[in-house]
């Protein structure tokens, strides 16, 4: 949509209007860094000027006192594993509706449309019970482990969602062909329907991701004990013990938002069009 | 024929099984345990529950006022937040498809504030609020950085409107990027060589044609700031003096902090009642004006 393609004296303007936003969106950023690295001192005296001088022992305290190096473990190591198993069984699942439309994927596949509409806040009280009932009966110990089949069902829903829209996409045929070329439904599923599904993948990745490394609230319900905790719970606790002690809270806050950022600006291409697909899907 | 019918029932059970278990077990359980919890007098503790019919619900609507005053917060904040935050999703996405030289790097400057969780930024923006305010308050001597921000009722919300539009603004706004790239070249241009102006292109032309986008974004927008919990959390815990609770901290409040969990589960019951209702009516409205190219 660009109704002129040449650079006139009015895109100069819109181009100067637009990045001047884009410098007070920024401004938060600014903050956060240059003060991250001032003494406490420093910041009361002058939080909007550039540092002085570099206090960077602020890091290697918040690094100790978050435990950053397990927050960071925690978080990687339950996003991870959700991402996989999600991406994995709700695949199968939206695979065999689509292929099986029977009354009874039917109505499952509505149920897990008109569940997507169900706030958190919903469920959250009794999911509490249930899933201490769980482990008590399964002899799960590790709190990580129920966080993770937690968010193997809140997610269930949009990532079943999602694989059912782009499937249907999908020609019969070429699924038809390797029936005839002798291979089952497990084979033609791991090895026709799987590869050629890889940019939903991708996307559902993308999505899922940004929601559970992000999440404060259902982990700080459901782990229990200090060394279980994901980066935004570290943070959060972290925040709690020194507040107004702005020199370490802020080191603390930097390295929170790091990793993610990171992971943000090198897969940008894969989560803009990530967005834009479960947009246009859901 | 017997053996073809085993392994169907196989094959449903090995494909759809594990994620209809994780969803029983996460979501419908929990979601039907809590409204049978709402009938009772519950408080976490299992054997002293009592059955006491709509008592929580009467409750709630007769001697509740902090819910009454959530529930307005939650609409108020709903209402300016779903507004501004689309009006400048769609012009940062307007004028970012016109060809900028620094339209690139300006689209990844307005998604940034989205990959961060709600609870951090929340913590960044209380510093921003006390001493960065401040600071360019003492610079530019304008009162608009001079004011109490969190620590004053009417400020407080507006606080947690301007986090909430910088946040999001930038994940609508690329949304709306690709919906004006489906925008018909040729009708635009056929419409500036009729002589409309910029402001009837846009109005009669795109914004009609982008009303799918506009479906999305609202529906995002709205659910939202509705449930928001992770900024109120972190930037105000819904004060002051309670000014500033939503509903879903409510809810939060009356389970995990008073244990009054009978009442937060009638509470959540209502809370998902009217979310079900207005994303359903949102939905249906915006829908019907629809228009193909």
């Amino acid at each position: 949509m660009e109704i002129t393609k040449k650079y006139r004296a009015g895109t100069l303007v819109t181009e100067i209007i637009v990045a001047l936003v884009g410098l007070i969106f920024l401004v938060p950023f600014y903050f956060l860094f240059v003060n991250s690295v001032k003494s406490f001192g420093d910041i009361l005296t002058n939080s909007a000027s550039f540092p002085v001088s570099f206090e960077w022992s602020n890091y290697s305290k918040a690094w100790e006192a978050t435990k950053f190096p397990a927050a960071f473990w925690n978080s990687l190591i339950i996003t991870v594993v959700s991402n996989l198993l999600l991406a994995l069984m709700s695949a199968m699942a939206a695979y065999r509706m689509v292929r099986h439309n029977t009354r009874f994927n039917a109505v499952l596949f509505t149920m897990f449309v008109a569940a997507m509409v169900i706030p958190f806040q919903s469920v959250m009280i009794p999911l509490v019970k249930v899933m201490k009932v769980v482990t008590d009966t399964l002899g799960i110990t590790d709190s990580r482990i129920a966080l993770i089949i937690c968010y193997l069902g809140f997610g269930i829903p949009m990532t079943v969602f999602l694989f059912h829209g782009f499937i249907k996409s999908i020609p019969l045929e070429i699924e038809e062909a390797a029936t005839v070329d002798g291979s089952n439904s497990y084979g033609v599923f791991f090895r026709i329907v799987l590869p050629l599904m890889k940019p939903m993948i991708v996307t559902v990745i993308i999505l899922n991701t940004l929601w559970i490394w992000n999440d404060y609230l259902l982990p700080s319900l459901i782990l229990q004990g200090a060394d279980t905790r994901t980066i935004p719970l570290a943070t959060s606790a972290f925040f709690g013990q020194y507040t107004k002690q702005w020199d370490l809270a802020l080191a603390a806050l930097v390295l929170g938002i790091l990793p993610v950022i990171i992971f943000f600006l090198s897969m940008q291409k894969y989560i803009i069009e990530g967005i834009t697909q479960g947009a246009v899907k859901g | 024929m017997n053996r073809k019918k085993t392994s169907q029932l196989l094959q449903q059970l090995v494909f759809v099984g594990p994620s209809t278990v994780f969803f029983i077990l996460i979501i419908m359980i929990p979601f039907l345990l809590g409204l049978s919890f709402s009938f009772t007098n519950w408080d976490g503790v299992a054997d002293k529950v009592a059955w006491v019919g709509l008592d929580n619900f009467k409750k709630i609507f007769m001697d509740d006022p902090d819910f009454g005053a959530a529930f307005w917060f939650t609409t108020k904040f709903t209402v300016i937040g779903v507004i501004l935050t689309n009006v400048l999703g769609f012009f940062l996405a307007y004028f970012l498809t016109k060809p900028l030289k620094t339209r690139n790097i300006l689209r990844t400057v307005f998604f940034i504030p989205n990959v961060i969780g709600g609870l951090l930024l929340g913590f960044i923006w209380q510093f921003i609020f006390v001493k960065g305010f401040a600071a360019i308050g003492e610079f530019t001597k304008l009162p608009f950085f001079n004011l109490p921000w969190l620590g004053d009722e009417k400020t407080a919300f507006w606080g947690i409107v301007i986090v909430f539009v910088w946040q999001t603004a930038g994940y609508l706004m690329v949304i709306y990027i690709s919906s004006l790239g489906n925008v018909p070249q040729d009708i635009l241009e056929a419409a500036e060589i009729d002589g409309a102006n910029r402001l009837q292109i846009l109005r009669s032309i795109i914004v009609p044609l982008i009303m799918p986008a506009v479906t999305v974004c609202l529906f995002l927008a709205i659910s939202w700031s509705f449930k928001m919990f992770d900024l109120n959390l972190s930037l105000t815990k819904g004060g002051p003096f309670g000014s500033t609770e939503s509903v879903a901290f409510n809810i939060y409040k009356e389970a995990f902090q008073n244990n009054r969990y009978g009442l937060g589960t009638a509470k959540a019951i209502i809370f998902f009642v009217v979310v079900a209702v207005i994303t359903s009516v949102q939905v249906k409205f915006t829908k019907s004006k629809e228009v193909e190219a």
